[in-house]
């Protein structure tokens, strides 16, 4: 178990160095993309305008408020609380996600399935997971949203975060077909005949 | 006792603010807990930065989750209690939406064909208001629950039959709390509804995920079943955030209602470890609020 500091963006070399159970903290740019997001960018026909190659995005709606295009918030909102969704939802948006815009890693909470696990292995990309629910702490963790892409999608906007010291996030699924998720739920399957056992359940 | 509508709309607005900001009493002691017994050093990490989260909220007057959740306004109404029913619900209404606007917060609820978000919290039918009533004198009481997503995408109901017996109800619950895994933000409070019509059934499992830890089922077969469910429960390793360890649930609760000689039904329902809640309580003294 290592732990890595980045500096986005990163290379697949990077990336591919990053096994299951390592840690990651994060600085510089962070994008923000969820379900309505990934509709429109890959079932609508949609482009974003941001060069995502060898970035970061993490699951997430975040709520914002609006003050108007200023110094500290140049593409007008203040980020109130940023937090992270559940990443099953969007399995099928991962390999799309990295073969038209280079993205290489992926944050959310819960997992993801076979199909991600696939495109990170052969394109070269891991999902960090964050502790989902703890959004006030993760908030502490964003610099500024920087600019902000489809916005008429708002919450579900594309966001561009600048963040600092993001993390530790733990490696769960990794370029090598290394997947927590997988080894914790076969595990807790296993359980499940000596639990329906203990409870009197006749089999 | 006569309620002023206003307070009624500003009380609205102030539970789901209070609600997405201030973690249960019930709750943190449910979290120091698991934290105690929790042997896992990853489900031990896990479980530190969710308790770190509550603090961070407090001690910068921000919300715990990002996510806003489905606004659940449940009204109990005492005896003597005078108002419009109608215009109770639309203060409601109005306060749920202000609170999102004011403070400001986001909405997650959209309509659920076009997805249009009105950036209010509301839309047909949401929030989700709840009528009760109880032999109190002089008090209205109106509890608010964010219902957060992540958890509410995993809710099953199973018309079982009346042959398959106890037995389909324990082995459905411990289905989908693997099947769940770590999507619905565990460690959660698995609800579980048993008897009823197919609605009645799930509208139950909903009632005990969001009932306080520490409270137990006033049907002494339902308080039977969540004791033998929630020892068991842990033991499956699913664990905080579905990354292993201890910390599944923080219990499982049970709710029943009769049912038809042949009918079987069972649902489930979480709530996520954001076991948000907030209570606004009017006698005539005033308003105080609570959990």
């Amino acid at each position: 178990m290592a732990h890595y500091d980045f500096n986005m963006p990163v290379s697949e070399a990077q990336v591919r160095a990053l096994q299951v159970n390592d840690t990651v903290t994060l600085n510089g740019t962070l994008f923000g993309i969820r379900d309505a997001t990934y509709i429109h960018m890959f079932d609508r026909g949609r482009k974003t305008h941001f060069d995502m190659h060898g970035h970061a995005v993490i699951h997430t709606a975040p709520n914002v408020k609006w003050t108007g295009e200023t110094e500290a918030n140049p593409a007008g909102y203040a980020p109130v609380c940023v937090g992270t969704t559940t990443s099953a939802r969007m399995e099928r948006f991962t390999r799309p996600l990295m073969e038209q815009y280079g993205v290489r890693i992926t944050i959310g909470k819960g997992g993801l399935f076979a199909a991600s696990q696939a495109a990170f292995s052969e394109l070269g990309g891991v999902y960090l997971a964050i502790i989902g629910g703890a959004a006030a702490l993760e908030t502490t963790w964003i610099e500024q949203i920087e600019d902000v892409d489809l916005d008429d999608l708002n919450p579900e906007s594309l966001w561009k975060f600048r963040v600092k010291d993001f993390g530790p996030l733990l490696v769960a699924m990794d370029s090598h077909g290394g997947n927590l998720y997988t080894e914790v739920n076969k595990a807790a399957r296993d359980k499940r005949a000596g639990v329906l056992a203990s409870l009197g359940v006749k089999t | 006792m006569k309620i002023d509508l206003q307070k009624i709309e500003d009380a609205s607005k102030e539970i789901y603010i209070r609600a997405l900001k201030l973690l249960p009493p019930d709750i943190k002691q449910g979290f120091a807990r698991l934290d105690k017994t929790e042997t896992d050093a990853t489900g031990k990490a896990v479980l530190g930065t969710m308790i770190r989260n509550i603090k961070v909220a407090e001690d910068t007057n921000n919300l715990l989750c990002q996510d806003t959740g489905i606004p659940i306004y449940n009204v109990v109404i005492g005896r003597g209690v005078e108002f419009d029913g109608f215009a109770l619900k639309q203060a409601i209404v109005r306060g749920c939406a202000r609170a999102t606007k004011e403070h400001p917060f986001r909405s997650s609820v959209v309509h659920p064909v076009t997805r249009q978000n009105a950036q209010t919290s509301c839309g047909r039918s949401i929030p989700v208001i709840n009528v009760e009533f109880s032999d109190t004198p002089e008090t209205l009481s109106i509890e608010m629950i964010p219902k957060g997503s992540g958890s509410e995408n995993n809710s099953w109901l199973k018309m079982a039959i009346p042959a398959d017996g106890i037995d389909a109800i324990k082995t459905f619950v411990i289905d989908c709390v693997l099947e769940a895994g770590g999507k619905t933000c565990p460690p959660t409070i698995v609800g579980v509804g048993v008897g009823g019509t197919a609605d009645l059934c799930v509208h139950l499992s909903k009632v005990a995920a969001t009932r306080p830890l520490g409270s137990s089922c006033d049907d002494p077969e339902g308080a039977k079943l969540e004791v033998e469910l929630s020892a068991v429960v842990n033991q499956l390793g699913v664990g905080a955030q579905g990354l292993g360890g201890d910390s599944t649930a923080f219990a499982v609760h049970v709710e029943t209602a009769a049912t038809h000689i042949t009918l079987n039904p069972v649902a489930v329902n979480m709530q996520c470890h954001s076991a948000r809640r907030a209570r606004a309580t009017f006698t005539p003294a005033g308003v105080s609020y609570g959990y």
